[in-house]
């Protein structure tokens, strides 16, 4: 298999085989990150423009510091900042950028198809943290990796996602790489936010908690996304937390290996109870660490060149 | 396949590996820090056969690492991004005599990699480099301390090393022509 896209767009295009070779090379840069010199050369002499024309904290601090630790040279461009607030255009602002040679393009943006965008109007690598609600390529290729890690495999696993699905990149990133390398996905919360129509991408849905959870090797909870939400597509906070909430009760009906995922910011006491989140079923802050290592891993495999891979003494 | 010669069967590939590991023990003492570290794919079996040889000739184990080169290759952006794997380098290399052993030694760039990888470790006291073939066609002065064939090949010719280790049948060295 031999990685040849200059771009990381989403997962739905994304071959079982590419997803495969994103993890395993995520393997080798986990072990960096637990050295004492923690950088290696990969992208010395590169210069990536972290985009964030959204805020966002957690993936741009992974971001941010996936570059450095590959060497390269950053600049960060984030929404307050900008002069997209002075009226230019999100095309303007990209190629303005490029024209001080920017080799990749990290793009986390509120419309969806911003990143797939980019990749049509510039030269430069584009991956995609985050486009509206559509996709969130490197958090399921992080939430994947935690699973194959701590699980040995994702076939044959029964992964429940919990929450707000229809605003959820997260989800849609998810369901697509859970579902290509053969796990079985199920999506649970309000009917307001679990549309059925998620049925066609290959998803049980449903709306009882107890049933979702009961079988689940991985229960992942999605934050309810005030920023996103319209008006109110559910009654109220607590009764989200009464009907949808993990609790010490409802974790006592789930497996007693089933494990607990979160892409944060977790809201304590509303999706999740303050001390599941802190327990040993809990791989939060795996998944922090996780990620490091595979937003390293996507930034090296897309910046090979074309052709053949190296064999080994040839 | 009829343009493709076995270069080394079994039997040569062990008798290289036994004779490699009597340089290596001749040349640094009983006692010495020896440590192996091995660069995947090949090189890393080769050290794991080449520990359990002097382990016999010193009486006392000889640690073994993998070492993955990959990261820090010099030419990264010019072909499709290379394979990688995790290094594990469970000993300290500072103050230790590194035994880097790979299977084919030829430009000399996975070589020059490694030395620069190996520095994010330690500060070993010296490094030597075991190969299994040299195959000529050096672009780097660089130059093998402990060699089991030399190989004349062609630019274009492909050599590669089977491993029982790594799901092969059966142990031989192959030289393909293009």
């Amino acid at each position: 298999m031999t990685w040849n896209r200059k771009h990381l767009l989403d997962i739905e295009s994304l071959t079982v085989d590419e997803i495969t070779m994103v993890l395993d090379t995520a393997r080798a840069f986990k072990v960096v990150g637990e050295r004492a010199i923690k950088k290696v050369p990969a992208l010395r002499g590169k210069t990536v423009v972290n985009l964030f024309i959204e805020p966002s904290t957690r993936t741009r601090i992974s971001f941010e510091l996936a570059e450095q630790r590959l060497s390269a040279d950053i600049i960060n461009f984030t929404a307050e900042a900008s002069s997209l607030k002075k009226g230019e255009t999100l095309k303007d602002t990209a190629r303005n950028l490029e024209a001080l040679n920017a080799d990749f393009i990290v793009i986390r943006h509120s419309a969806s198809g911003a990143a797939h965008f980019l990749s049509r109007v510039l030269d430069a690598s584009v991956v995609n943290a985050g486009d509206g609600a559509h996709e969130h390529p490197t958090q399921a290729l992080l939430d994947t990796f935690t699973i194959r890690e701590r699980k040995g495999k994702v076939a044959g696993l029964n992964v429940t996602i919990l929450g707000d699905i229809l605003y959820s990149r997260v989800a849609r990133s998810n369901i697509w790489a859970l579902t290509k390398l053969g796990a079985r996905v199920t999506l649970c919360g309000p009917s307001t936010l679990v549309p059925k129509t998620f049925e066609r991408m290959g998803c049980r849905v449903t709306y009882e908690m107890d049933e979702a959870i009961r079988d689940a090797d991985i229960i992942n909870l999605l934050r309810i996304q005030h920023e996103r939400q319209r008006k109110t597509m559910f009654p109220s906070i607590n009764e989200y937390t009464q009907l949808f909430g993990l609790n010490k009760a409802r974790l006592a009906k789930t497996k007693p290996d089933a494990l607990i995922m979160h892409p944060g910011p977790i809201n304590r006491g509303v999706e999740i109870d303050s001390d599941i989140a802190d327990s040993g079923r809990s791989l939060i802050l795996e998944q922090v660490t996780n990620g490091l290592a595979v937003r390293m891993a996507v930034l090296f495999l897309l910046n090979g060149g074309k052709g053949p891979q190296e064999l080994a003494g040839n | 396949m009829s343009d493709s010669t076995v270069i080394l069967d079994a039997t040569a590939i062990q008798r290289a590996l036994t004779r490699i590991a009597h340089e290596i023990a001749e040349r640094n003492e009983v006692g010495t820090d020896v440590v192996l570290i091995g660069i995947p794919t090949g090189g890393d079996h080769l050290a794991q056969r080449l520990s359990k040889i002097l382990t016999g000739i010193w009486g006392q184990a000889v640690p073994v690492g993998i070492l993955d080169v990959s990261m820090h290759r010099d030419d990264l952006d010019r072909r499709a991004a290379p394979k990688v794997f995790p290094t594990v380098i469970p000993f300290d290399v500072t103050g230790k005599t590194v035994v880097l052993v790979d299977d084919v030694l030829f430009s000399g760039r996975t070589t020059r990699a490694a030395m620069d990888a190996l520095n994010d470790f330690g500060r070993p006291k010296r490094i030597q480099l075991a190969v299994l073939v040299d195959r000529g066609h050096r672009e780097l002065p660089i130059k093998a301390d402990f060699v089991g064939k030399n190989v004349p090949t062609a630019r274009e010719e492909k050599i590669s090393l089977l491993l029982v280790e790594s799901g092969a049948s059966r142990d031989e060295v192959v030289l393909k022509k293009p």
